[in-house]
């Protein structure tokens, strides 16, 4: 007998989750010792992992600024995962105060310690939702208390599309939430991909083996794949390109890690 | 507390050198998302807090922790991360921000490295810290997550427990060892209330003598997990010992490893319907007077017999009562019904085993089907023992009925004998055994069931029959009793049936007459009789020609072509219609209107002469005779029987006598049937009967014959 979809999915810490696994990444410690055992794996298949997620979130946090700079205020991150540091309503808050910020994970602990971590932030929430079904975050109260559908919205799928198995149709999902939000709002996107970087499809292959038996599996996509995500969207300068090559703030990046250009980043405007 | 003079204050380009190496060093070990040039914005007052640190007086080396804790802020977390900072710091702090000349270079270096202990320290406790903070953060989250999910399925669980516990159809878990776990209260009331009673018994438990064969196959097959799920319609006994009747549906739960774990009963109580089609079963297989089986499910026992496998003997007794029309004409509808009720009382009685079936036919035709007999004893013992039943009279109403029958065997086997054949045959040798004086069985025999006449098959050729030309006509002579003299002669149709032989009337004009073939058949018989009439007249020159009598029946009267149909024929004939006697029995005239009557008075006044045929036999109104288009009473033999013997019967002699002087007054001729004897004809003739008819001057025959008689009477 199946489970109807009302019923609660159970929690199992002994299964390696993509955001405590991103958290472990990131230098932190919102993670079990199953978790780490998962990254480094992951980072022996896929060597300099870690500095693609800290361009990744470099990226996001360019991408937060330039949406506020587009006169954006109000943001949905969808896959949020474990709040960290430079997370996006201290980002967005920073450059705009009041800005709103609805966050959306499927991860029962990383909503808990979001909600933890959200406590007494004005303007921002956290929505247990999939973004396989998109309705149930447009539909959710946060959503419908904190974002305004008729103006500008920045949708951020940043890191999280790849935890989607064409199975599932990421590009319907993405679809769907293209058709609720205003023109002029910005789809915000990372992916992970092998191309742009030093790293060959084989490595790909074994990182991708490492998630298999984690909460979500990680599918690599090429550039077109990554592109078909921004139909209806007309991306913004400089077009999908490596994280660290988007819209760069003037550092100087003579030293990075070739690793960092592996996947792709960009951001696209509805028409 | 004595204060050193200050140092020389550094210039600040030489702090932010210090930083921008500093940063140079860290940043790449860091996973800080701040850009390098506002992570070395963020290095700059840690350098200026060094600096100072490292010359004041006096020397306290402990601030420098609060730089390493920054530090961790910044998410240096990497140990990586910890050596940049100190090589930085040991190789090039005293280089950038030397602490002057106030302080020997020795005591400089001592300090440098006393500052990165702290620093270290520093670190080191804000890395623990965090790191403490974050587990217990990420702690408290599963936690949450953890109670949120329980409470999340504890709602789901009371949702399904209200479900499963307020469903209407009956719901049961069973593990793998037929154990009962739980059952809802819609099962439990089912079974009678008693949830105990049922979580005591194991699902292995439950048979019923009714369980299909294949139920329990099926369920091994489940248990076994070759089967995910069954369906069928299921008995149980309460524990009040009732049936339960379920519409039963059983599925199998796997855990995640697909390794069967639970059964799933669902139950549908169907034990009313299933009793209201029992009963309605019961009403169309059993007969509503006297209970036994009827017609329907005699054939379907039958037909299930001989369909079975060849070689399968059976027996039909098949049995009709004898005189059972007499008492329900006398003693009424009610009293036969009851009869026949105890009649069935008595066949049921003879039955004494489950392969044999008592079963009403219709009317007072019964059935026994004996399934495979051993021997042909077997039969013809139930047979006997039917009549032995029988033999007794059945006390109704204070009187002793008499009530015996006629049995017809048949014997086959399947694979040999048809249920309808079987059927037919027993029926054509019950009439056997009627016809063989009743009270008796007879055994079918395949040459006896070929000459059988059966209505039906009778029915069916007769269409054909005049078109194949299988009728003819045989005359017998009237003779008028006064000289002795042929007067005319009866056309009598006779059936040449290719099977039966020849048949006479009374076996097929009732069917021509229920089937309409009886217009066409009058009227072919009416043409033949014409033209055979006209035969006649020629050599006759005493002026009485001969007339020819010719039946008419009921059902041809209200033809509306027959007055002109019959015109035709006698106008063709060259007849006149003085020449034609139409005969009519009285039954037709009883409740016959002026409209059925209209064609008769339209033949009499042209001259024919009608003949009330059969006189004395139906409900004879003397006062109507006289409103009657006739001209002839036929007298029917019954009263002229008492005549053949000398001296006569004076009753018979009597009503013949009153009969003729009636007939007479009314100006009426009288003709009398069936004469047999020399003594019958002298004494009709001394009562003034007109003229007769029987055996005794000649049996009905070909017209030569008539031909012949009346040449040789007239000469005589």
């Amino acid at each position: 007998m199946e489970r109807p979809a009302w019923a609660p999915q159970g929690i199992d810490l002994s299964v390696p989750s993509v955001s405590r696994i991103y958290d472990y990444y990131l230098g932190g410690s919102h993670n079990f010792e199953v978790d780490r055992e998962a990254g480094r794996r992951a980072i022996e298949a896929f060597p300099g992992l870690p500095k693609i997620m800290q361009a990744n979130r470099a990226f996001m946090r360019r991408a937060v600024r330039f949406s506020v700079d587009q006169g954006i205020t109000q943001f949905l991150d969808i896959g949020s995962g474990i709040p960290t540091f430079g997370n996006v309503h201290e980002v967005a808050q920073a450059a705009s105060p009041g800005a709103h910020v609805v966050y959306v994970d499927h991860d029962p602990v990383a909503v808990a310690h979001s909600r933890a971590v959200l406590e007494g932030v004005e303007h921002a929430a956290i929505v247990a939702a999939d973004l396989r079904s998109p309705r149930d975050i447009l539909d959710s109260a946060e959503v419908r208390g904190l974002i305004d559908l008729e103006r500008p919205v920045a949708l951020l799928l940043v890191a999280v599309l790849h935890f989607l198995e064409d199975a599932d149709e990421p590009a319907k999902a993405v679809a769907e939430l293209r058709e609720a939000i205003a023109p002029g709002s910005l789809l915000v996107v990372t992916h992970a991909s092998v191309e742009g970087g030093p790293r060959r499809p084989e490595e790909g292959e074994r990182v991708e083996n490492v998630y298999r038996s984690a909460s979500s599996p990680l599918i690599m996509r090429s550039r077109a794949e990554v592109e078909r995500f921004f139909d209806g969207f007309d991306l913004v300068e400089p077009g999908l390109v490596s994280a660290p090559l988007w819209r760069p703030d003037g550092s100087d990046d003579d030293e990075l890690d070739p690793v960092v250009f592996s996947g792709f980043a960009g951001v696209g405007r509805k028409a | 507390m004595t204060r050193e003079p200050g140092p020389e204050p550094e210039p600040a380009d030489s702090l932010r050198r210090f930083a921008i190496i500093w940063s140079r060093a860290i940043y790449p070990a860091t996973a800080t998302s701040m850009t390098r040039g506002e992570f070395e914005e963020y290095l700059l007052p840690l350098a200026a807090r060094l600096n100072a640190t490292l010359r004041a007086q006096p020397f306290d080396p402990r601030p420098a922790a609060e730089v390493g804790a920054a530090l961790v802020a910044a998410h240096c977390t990497d140990p990586a991360a910890l050596a940049r900072i100190l090589d930085v710091v040991d190789a090039y702090l005293l280089l950038y921000c030397p602490p002057g000349p106030a302080l020997p270079s020795e005591e400089s270096r001592t300090r440098c490295n006393r500052l990165q202990h702290w620093v270290a320290a520093g670190y080191t406790r804000a890395l623990q810290e965090r790191t403490r903070t974050e587990q217990e953060a990420l702690s408290r989250a599963a936690l949450a997550a953890r109670a949120a999910t329980e409470q999340a399925l504890y709602e789901s669980e009371v949702r399904f427990r209200a479900v499963f516990q307020g469903a209407s159809i009956g719901i049961g878990i069973a593990d793998m060892d037929g154990r009962i776990l739980d059952v809802n209260a819609a099962l439990t009331t089912m079974f009678g209330g008693l949830e105990r009673h049922i979580r005591s018994r194991n699902v292995y438990d439950w048979v019923h003598p009714d369980d299909a064969p294949e139920v329990w196959e099926m369920q091994r097959q489940l248990n076994r997990g070759e089967r995910d799920h069954y369906r069928m319609e299921k008995a149980y006994y309460r524990p009040d010992g009732t049936v339960l009747w379920t519409n039963l549906t059983v599925s199998l739960l796997r855990d995640a490893g697909g390794v069967p774990q639970y059964m799933l009963a669902l139950m549908e109580d169907i034990t009313e319907e299933r009793l209201l089609s029992e009963r309605l079963r019961y009403e169309a297989t059993h007969d509503a007077l006297t209970g036994l089986a009827n017609r329907n499910l005699f054939f379907e026992r039958l037909e299930q017999t001989l369909d079975g496998p060849d070689g399968v003997g059976v027996g039909v007794c098949y049995l009709d009562l004898d005189g059972f029309k007499d008492v329900n004409d006398s003693l009424g509808h009610a009293v036969g019904d009851r009869l026949l009720v105890a009649v069935a009382e008595r066949l049921q009685a003879c039955v004494t085993s489950p392969d044999q079936l008592v079963a009403r036919i219709g009317g007072d035709e019964f059935a026994a089907l004996v399934v495979n007999p051993a021997s042909r004893a077997d039969i013809t013992g139930l047979a006997d023992l039917i009549l032995a039943a029988l033999a007794d009279p059945i006390r109704m109403d204070g009187r002793d009925l008499s009530v015996r029958c006629s049995i017809g065997i048949v014997e086959g086997q399947a694979g040999s004998l048809g249920p309808a054949e079987a059927l037919r045959s027993a029926d054509i040798t019950m009439y056997r055994a009627k016809a063989a004086g009743g009270n008796r069985f007879e055994l079918a025999d395949p040459d006896s069931d070929a000459r059988a006449i059966t209505r039906h098959g009778l029915t069916n050729r007769l269409p054909t029959a005049l078109e194949r030309g299988e009728f003819f006509i045989e005359y017998q002579p009237l003779v008028r009793l006064g000289d002795g003299s042929v007067r005319g002669a009866e056309a009598l149709v006779r059936w040449c049936h290719p099977v039966h032989g020849v048949l006479g009337p009374d076996q097929f004009i009732p069917l021509a007459e229920s089937t309409g073939l009886i217009v066409p058949l009058g009227h072919w018989v009416l043409q033949q009789a014409a033209w055979q009439a006209r035969d006649w007249q020629f050599p006759r020159s005493d002026g009485h020609p001969l007339r020819i009598n010719v039946n008419l029946s009921p059902a041809q009267l209200g033809h509306p072509g027959l007055v002109p149909e019959t015109l035709a024929v006698i106008k063709d004939a060259g007849l006149e219609p003085t020449a034609l006697c139409l005969e009519v029995t009285e039954s037709a005239f009883i409740g016959a209107d002026e409209e059925l009557m209209r064609p008769l008075r339209e033949f009499a006044e042209l001259g024919m002469a009608i003949a009330l045929d059969d006189f004395g036999t139906g409900y004879s109104n003397l006062a109507s005779l006289r409103r009657l288009p006739i001209t002839t009473l036929k007298l029917d033999r019954s009263f002229t029987r008492g005549m053949q013997q000398q001296p006569a019967d004076p009753v018979d002699v009597k009503i013949v006598e009153i009969v003729v002087d009636l007939a007479h007054t009314l100006g009426l001729s009288v003709t009398v049937e069936g004469v047999e004897t020399g003594t019958q004809a002298e004494h009709l003739r001394a009562l003034g009967c007109d003229t007769a008819q029987g055996w005794y001057y000649a049996r009905p025959g070909p017209p030569e014959r008539l031909h012949s008689l009346s040449l040789v009477d007239t000469t005589t």
